[in-house]
């Protein structure tokens, strides 16, 4: 029997919906299931974390039970699964900032809040590093000042790290600012700095020399006890 | 700032301690809590049902009822609550957006209780979360069109002092207004009906003639149908001639599509009468009579079941017009295959693929007449599968046409999708505009003079009065922290607007008079028109415009850039530019407000800077060329 072209076609078209019809039983390629069910689980168990006790944290912290309370509320307002991870800190960060980026500081601020390195905050990190800032002496505050500093947390502070920060810094004030913030102004922010901490002049910041120094300027003495009533 | 977010002030000035050590001013000074009391709950009394919450969470929002001091007048003295004499259910959802930042519009509640309570409580309908805003809107729309039926409706009480042209307008659009009009309508009514009749009745045929043919009524009773015509038309034509008169703009009403069938329904009898002898082309225009039903139409006005039909097909013009498009590309399709499957068989009907169409349609809308039949495998195999698509082609838009014919009926929106859009847009701009408060609210503190540490230059007396209007404590909190910033940084946040002035000023500088020694006074001072001072500097010919002209020398900086911060006092625009900054060699007249400066952006290498301080460091630092902007008008 010849067959013309369009036979062969119009065959051809058949034999496709007969597959098409298989495929929607779920006769054809069993195989094609299994796949699809890896596709279908969504996100199982969103991580949650509840805090120590209130009296450890009493215990941990210069905080008292009120205090600790009214924290916690807020805290578990904006992040109810009781960890707050870097997207959420940096976005609750730059909210306080709106004419800059403060993304690149959030990140350094939560490496210094996030003390086991496990990439979130919990609440125990948040009120432990409040209490330093809020309720430590001096010399805390100033230590809690250089860990912040030290980003790769060796005890040293380089210039290239001062130098991040400062950008970061100088990054949260945005475009808009009389005067301009130009390309060196950190750098030479970053310098000054250098000059007055650096005692040996061997190009880093050990801790000693940063709290040293400090105790000396009246200024940063003087700020450091700006926000004791803030809670 | 959003509600959550203001619970993390604390933390964000905590870690404003991190700036300390670097920061080489003295910070300003906190601002003192007032009467720093513990966390308290509040009882709001709404209607006999108890809403406790914390007083810090309606602190949130300063600028609503419950967030400022006007709720005091709510307060009730003996119970110790605040009374609300409002609807509780929807004070649960004013609560919740106080406590969860988002406001809900709960879909039972009825849209104009809802907005009045929003319009109570201070809270603009902007603010209710993209998962509720769409049904808002869509109900406040619905709302807005049945008050304007309702307007509508009432237009009918005639008002007094009308012309005669005016009342048979009136008369004329809606007959039941007097008893002239109804009678009128129902003649024009009974005419049109007898017209079309007459039209129907002339084709039947009437009884045969002596020579065994049939013929139609219309030729066996010439005159009587004749007749009938004269009357029809003449009572149309007077109506036409009368509406024409009424009509209050007549060019308008020439145009309207009622009056263009009006005029093509008597048209034909003129002409008739003007070339009797030629049938053909009276017999043409006899069928243009038939345009005369679509009067009946006009009773749609008062047919609530015709008026939504007619709106329905309107508003679907984009779903039939997609039924129409589909059918199309599937007709051509079809009949194209079909064509070439029916090629190979003798005696095939399908000619060409224009011939197929025919066939396509009648197999694609199931009608199947038989005239055109597949003969071949390939064509029946296609000739089936066409069938079975037809089906789903058309069965697909219907649906749309039918939700849609519902949602006319129940009153639902008329105005465009692009409306919409548009209304979407200007809701996020005016989201954006409210939230622009917050660095506003800063720089407006700001210009008010909130510094605590000049005060030498306080402002004029209105400006003190501003001073003492009570900022929240969290928004005095949120600056102080902005305040540090800038300080460590030892910049300051401006507006857009001044940020771009002063590169205007700077770029009318000349620059090439500046000579090369610059004093050892640091360059901070900015010229932009609308900086004062108070204290004339001494002639900072070499501090240009955009200091970074010049590296700052910030180790001077210390007693002496602090005073200069301290002067500098960004005005608002609409003060007198008469006490302008001290430059002599300034260009006089400088239009600060005109903000249509195209910049160019140029490099200019750094010049040599010989300060007396001898910064070995500095210079060696900008090697790299700093960048100018310099307006080009």
């Amino acid at each position: 029997m010849e067959v013309d072209g369009m036979e062969v076609f119009a065959i051809a078209v058949v034999v496709a919906m007969f597959v098409v019809v298989l495929k929607q039983f779920g006769v054809w390629e069993p195989l094609s299931l299994e796949g699809k069910i890896c596709d279908g689980e969504f996100e199982l168990s969103m991580v949650r974390h509840q805090p120590e006790g209130l009296d450890q944290l009493q215990a941990q912290t210069q905080f008292t039970r009120k205090e600790l309370q009214s924290l916690y509320r807020g805290f578990k307002n904006e992040c109810p699964s009781g960890l707050v991870d870097e997207e959420t800190f940096k976005t609750i960060y730059s909210q306080f900032f709106p004419q800059g980026d403060a993304t690149t500081y959030a990140h350094f601020l939560f490496n210094a809040f996030d003390m086991d390195r496990n990439g979130s905050i919990r609440f125990e990190d948040f009120v432990i590093g409040l209490s330093v800032l809020l309720r430590g002496s001096v010399t805390e505050k100033l230590r809690w000042a250089f860990n912040l500093y030290d980003i790769n947390k060796d005890g040293l502070i380089t210039k290239e790290e001062m130098m991040s920060i400062m950008t970061s810094i100088y990054d949260m004030m945005g475009r808009y600012t009389l005067p301009s913030v130009r390309d060196d102004s950190p750098y030479e922010h970053v310098e000054r700095f250098f000059q007055k901490m650096d005692r040996n002049r061997d190009g880093v910041v050990t801790i000693d020399e940063f709290i040293e120094t400090c105790q000396k300027d009246e200024n940063i003495m003087a700020s450091m006890q700006l926000f004791e009533n803030v809670i | 700032m959003a509600a959550g977010v203001a619970a993390w002030l604390p933390f964000a000035r905590a870690a404003a301690i991190g700036w300390m050590p670097v920061a080489n001013l003295p910070m300003p000074v906190a601002p003192a809590g007032k009467n720093k009391r513990q966390d308290e709950m509040i009882i709001l009394n709404v209607s006999g049902r108890r809403f406790e919450t914390w007083r810090n969470t309606l602190d949130r929002y300063p600028d609503t009822l419950l967030g400022s001091s006007e709720k005091e007048f709510f307060y009730n003295e003996e119970t110790k609550e605040y009374f609300f004499d409002r609807d509780p259910d929807v004070f649960r959802s004013v609560l919740n957006f106080y406590r969860t930042g988002k406001l809900h519009y709960p879909r039972y509640e009825c849209i104009s209780s809802y907005d009045e309570e929003l319009a109570f409580f201070g809270i603009i309908s902007e603010i209710i979360g993209d998962c509720c805003y769409e049904e808002y809107k869509d109900r406040k729309r619905e709302n807005a069109e049945r008050l304007m039926d309702d307007q509508e409706d009432n237009k009918d009480a005639k008002p007094p002092n009308m012309t005669c042209r005016e009342t048979m307008w009136r008369a004329f659009e809606n007959p039941h207004t007097s008893t002239m009009a109804l009678v009128f309508y129902y003649v024009t009514g009974f005419f049109i009906a007898v017209s079309v009749i007459t039209n129907v009745v002339e084709t039947v045929p009437c009884g045969t003639s002596p020579n065994q043919k049939e013929v139609p009524c219309g030729e066996r009773y010439t005159v009587a149908f004749f007749c009938m015509d004269t009357a029809c038309v003449m009572i149309f034509t007077v109506e036409y001639l009368m509406r024409l008169f009424a009509a209050p703009s007549r060019y308008r009403f020439m145009r309207s599509v009622m009056s263009i069938i009006d005029v093509v329904a008597i048209l034909p009898y003129y002409i008739g009468l003007v070339m009797t002898d030629n049938e053909d082309v009276s017999g043409a225009f006899v069928t243009l009579r038939v345009f005369r039903v679509f009067r009946i139409f006009k009773f749609s006005r008062h047919s609530q079941g015709l008026r939504i039909l007619g709106y329905t097909l309107k508003s679907c013009a984009s779903e039939l017009g997609f039924l129409l498009f589909s059918l199309t590309m599937a007709i051509i399709i079809f009949a194209t295959v079909m064509f070439y499957a029916e090629k190979g068989s003798s005696s095939s009907k399908f000619t060409s693929i224009p011939a197929s169409f025919w066939y396509t349609i009648v197999t694609m809308t199931t009608l199947g007449y038989g005239d055109m039949v597949p003969k071949t495998i390939a064509g029946k195999i296609f000739g089936s599968i066409c069938s079975l698509s037809g089906v789903l082609v058309i069965a697909l838009p219907v649906p749309v046409i039918v939700s849609n014919f519902s949602r006319i009926y129940h009153q639902n929106q008329r105005a465009d999708k692009r409306r919409a859009q548009k209304m979407q847009k200007a809701r996020l701009a005016r989201i954006r505009i409210s939230k622009q408060g917050t660095s506003n609210a800063f720089l407006h503190s700001k210009r008010n003079g909130l510094f605590s540490e000049a005060p030498e230059f306080t402002s004029s007396t209105e400006e003190d009065q501003r001073l003492n209007k009570s900022t929240s404590l969290l928004e005095s909190q949120h600056h102080h922290l902005l305040h540090c910033l800038e300080k460590t940084t030892n910049h300051e946040f401006v507006d857009q607007q001044y940020y771009q002035q002063s590169y205007l000023e700077a770029g009318l500088q000349n620059y090439p008079s500046r000579s090369p020694s610059l004093s050892s006074r640091d360059g901070v001072s900015g010229t932009c028109c609308t900086r004062r001072s108070k204290k004339q500097h001494a002639p900072l010919q070499n501090a240009s415009g955009p200091a970074h002209m010049q590296p700052l020398t910030q180790v001077h900086a210390h007693p002496r850039g602090l005073q200069e911060l301290s002067t500098i006092h960004i005005q608002p625009l609409s003060t007198s530019r008469s006490s302008l900054n001290m430059r002599v060699d300034e260009p006089a007249s400088l239009n600060c407000q005109s903000s249509q400066i195209t910049t160019a952006i140029i490099s200019i290498p750094t010049p040599p800077v010989t300060t007396s301080d001898g910064d070995a460091h500095l210079r060696a630092g900008p090697a790299h060329q700093n960048v100018v902007k310099v307006s080009a008008l």
